[in-house]
């Protein structure tokens, strides 16, 4: 440090500003080594981002001329990251507290976990110094602190081992008296993996009276918690930012999103909305089928409208599909009382009691035979019997073949429009449709 | 011609025709569908889609890869944007742009995670500490989920800011048909790079935005949630600080008319002025085309900026003979709190309000009309 060349370079890092630490605070020595990391790394100040988190320790990027985001409490680690994916060439170096570790510990987990390339320096002094010394995630058991008068009772969270358990690529502990600290940081930037240095410091504002700390107890505290220090993990795996690039390369320049339009090849005659439930069961494919009775309207001049509903289990109960065909733009898709109904399943029954109930004479129901409980309503019932289907039906093809019975029945859509829906996608799925379409029609 | 297709689908393609490259959310019914084509589009742009491990870390993402270069947008529903809070305060003092997406369902709490609700627009306008405007855009049909994203986009970009699209459950999740020609598409700014060595902010004349200063250039950019000056220095000089807050406060609230959408239907001679916006305002639509075939008379006015508030097109909607309101919305009256400021006692103001997690009827709305809005 005493070396004339290296404090001209370190200038380029830091600015001309005093530090506004307390005497004897330990982020003065850090950040000074910060800035010998920096000096010996060369990086262009503007290619690094010194992202800094909530208390003491958040004052620290205004004090270098790099380029610094100052957030929220804990979130330090989500822009940083943020900032790692959108530039990955970018040097990002978190500064946060053991006050962040807690509040902000879902992130560090994560951030370990996608091994994502950001050197987070945790200022870690035992307590939050900047609101008055209360107790953090890293307090020792016993310790004094403005909110444990009595002692702590919580156990320290050992940081290094829960990054290193999940994901991190560098792990290293060690104080702000260390000397080859700097070395340390200039390391872990060149990892260019999740780098953490958990560094003990000394608070002399709040832990330190309290607790009677020195640098000496800081030491002897590492044998109290069995605890290590110095170089604890290195592992390769791969950095996030790169993995993801690599991962998606492939995507690259694929063609957008556009809009599928469907032109109309039928000619309809429906001169009102009509308003059509599949009631069936989850898995069923109920919505697959109404999707098709949606795409045949639109092949015939119409519009249509699908709202669906299953229950977030989606491979069990029910599955119901309510449809809207009109010959007119569809402003509104909420319930009405349905004009038919197919109910293809117990399940779907169970679910559409009411508007059974509401139906009326001229109203059509469409199910099938078996059904355990009786479908009670004043609509005309037709059954159709899937096993009358000149093949034997797999059971993801009986939704599609009662449907097109019952359509070919309600006559609402013109002929063929059904099956050039269900046949539009060139698939095995389609082949599939086709076969099924030509068994509904026997 | 017409498509077969959802409101999710419509906002992707929205944002992905803005030019967005950056997006992170967190699984939450009904917004999974947009995260879900995000994951899958953006890569073709050489875009980042990421899933977060949690709502703030998403929107945080989305915030530290804006001030990298990208154009965010995150997407959400009601208990997201619960943990969103913070740090849209962040993207307000920082002067983010940044596009959120408020798929609405009926809340509060877990609520109904697959029933509609639209409860979410007061909070979207004082979601944050501090209480400073934000704005907010609502589509009232598949189509404006497109031209609305657009829109949002080129907002955020112009006053850089969060921007909301307040969605909801039926409009993204019930497929519909559109005809491609409704699909507009507004224009969307491009970023401007800040000119070298210039300050990142700038309060005077208080509302002008410079360009964001975005790092990876060849100049350092500081930014800081904390009060600040143009340098993104930490200040407490209440000058200064009084001049930033002023700043964030009339940048979007002396521009509401370069702001301002709605869409004003009168009828001449109408009585009854119906209010709506998202998907009430297609109930809302049906009811006019309906009651108007037969004889009666009504104006109706779709808002689409609900914030900030279009007050001078809502006292044009107000006038001409108007002695009614009836504001209908899937919550307790949230925007006709808006209307009634706004009217000031000068006309009557009556809601329609369901939180039943079912839609207004074409129904409802009809059953509002008077003897005078039918008689002829």
């Amino acid at each position: 440090m005493s070396d004339p060349t290296t404090i001209s370079t370190l200038a380029h890092y830091r600015n001309e500003t005093p530090y506004p630490f307390c005497p004897g605070c330990g982020h003065h020595a850090i950040l000074d080594q910060l800035g010998a990391a920096l000096s010996c790394l060369q990086i262009d100040p503007a290619k690094v981002v010194l992202v800094s988190d909530i208390g003491c320790a958040g004052l620290s990027d205004q004090y270098f001329s790099t380029s610094a985001f100052h957030g929220l409490h804990g979130r330090s680690l989500t822009y940083a990251t943020g900032i790692k994916l959108a530039r990955p060439d970018l040097k990002v170096i978190v500064i946060m507290g053991d006050g962040g570790t807690g509040i902000g510990g879902a992130h560090l987990l994560n951030a370990a976990r996608r091994n994502i390339g950001l050197t987070v320096l945790v200022f870690n002094n035992f307590n939050f110094g900047m609101t008055g010394g209360q107790h953090s995630t890293t307090t020792p058991t016993g310790a004094i602190t403005s909110t444990t008068p009595g002692g702590n009772l919580e156990r320290p969270l050992d940081i290094c081992a829960t990054v290193a358990a999940n994901g991190a690529g560098y792990v290293w502990r060690g104080t702000s008296f260390d000397h080859d600290l700097s070395e340390r940081i200039a390391e872990a930037v060149r990892a260019e993996c999740f780098a953490l240095l958990d560094i003990w410091e000394l608070c002399t504002a709040y832990y330190v009276p309290k607790n009677k700390a020195s640098k000496k107890t800081l030491t002897l505290l590492l044998d109290q918690l069995d605890l290590k220090a110095g170089l604890l993990h290195r592992a390769e795996y791969p950095e996030y930012a790169a993995a993801y690039r690599e991962a998606t390369a492939p995507l690259l320049g694929k063609p957008l999103p556009s809009p599928e339009p469907i032109a109309a090849r039928f000619a309809a005659t429906l001169e009102r909305p009509f308003h059509l439930v599949i009631a069936g069961a989850a898995g069923g494919k109920v919505r697959s089928s109404a999707r098709l009775v949606g795409e045949a309207a639109l092949l015939s001049g119409l519009w249509a409208a699908q709202r669906d509903d299953y229950p977030i289990t989606v491979k069990t109960g029910h599955s119901i599909a309510e449809l809207v065909l009109s010959p007119r733009e569809i402003h509104f898709t909420g319930a009405a009382r349905p004009d038919a109904m197919i109910v293809l399943s117990q399940e779907g029954l169970g679910k559409v009691g009411a508007q059974l109930a509401a139906m009326e004479a001229g109203d059509r129901v469409f199910t099938v035979p078996d059904l355990v409980d009786p479908v009670m309503t004043r609509a005309q019932i037709t059954i159709i019997d899937p096993k009358a289907a000149p093949s034997k039906l797999a059971p993801g093809r009986v939704s599609l073949y009662c449907v097109a019975r019952a359509l070919r029945d309600l006559g609402i859509l013109p002929d063929g429009a059904l099956e050039a829906a269900a046949t539009r996608r060139a698939s095995e799925l389609s082949r599939e449709n086709a076969e099924t379409m030509r068994w509904a029609s026997v | 011609m017409r498509e077969f297709t959802d409101g999710s689908t419509a906002i992707v393609r929205g944002a992905l025709d803005a030019g967005c490259t950056f997006f992170a959310g967190y699984p939450i019914t009904p917004a999974s569908p947009i995260l879900m084509q995000m994951m899958r589009e953006l890569p073709k742009v050489g875009g980042v889609a990421v899933q977060g491990e949690d709502e703030i870390a998403s929107i945080g993402m989305c915030i530290g890869a804006t001030l990298a270069g990208a154009r965010a947008m995150t997407a959400t529903s009601g208990p997201g944007l619960s943990l969103y809070s913070e740090n849209i305060g962040l993207a307000i003092i920082g002067e983010v742009p940044l596009v959120i997406v408020d798929v609405q369902r009926l809340g509060p709490a877990t609520g109904g995670a697959t029933t509609v609700g639209q409860g979410d627009v007061q909070f979207a306008r004082w979601g944050t500490a501090g209480g400073y405007p934000i704005v907010a855009l609502a589509p009232s049909s598949v189509a404006e989920c497109y031209s609305l994203t657009r829109r949002a986009f080129d907002l955020a970009e112009r006053f850089r800011c969060p921007v909301f699209i307040l969605s909801d459950k039926e409009l993204n999740m019930t497929t519909t048909t559109v005809d491609v020609a409704a699909y507009e598409a507004p224009a969307v700014r491009t970023r401007t790079q800040l000119p070298a060595h210039q300050k990142p902010y700038r309060y005077l004349p208080a509302g002008e935005v410079p360009p964001l200063a975005q790092y990876g250039g060849g100049e350092t950019v500081r930014f800081t949630g904390s009060t600040h000056d143009e340098r993104a220095i930490i200040t407490k000089a209440p000058a200064k600080v009084a001049q930033l807050n002023e700043h964030l406060r009339a940048k979007i609230e002396a521009h509401v008319d370069e702001i301002e959408m709605v869409v004003h239907d009168a009828q001449p001679g109408a009585r009854t002025l119906w209010v709506s916006y998202g998907v009430t305002a297609g109930a809302m639509r049906a009811a006019a085309a309906e009651v108007r075939s037969t004889g009666a008379k009504v104006s109706t006015l779709t808002v689409q900026s609900l914030w900030p508030v279009p007050e001078r097109a809502i006292h044009t909607a107000l006038a001409n003979g108007i002695t009614r309101v009836v504001v209908a919305e899937l919550n307790h009256g949230q925007y006709r709190r808006e209307i009634e400021r706004v009217a000031a006692g000068t006309v009557e103001v009556a809601g329609i309000h369901r939180v039943d997690g079912e839609l207004i009827t074409p129904g409802q709305f009809i059953e509002t009309l008077q003897t005078a809005d039918v008689a002829r």
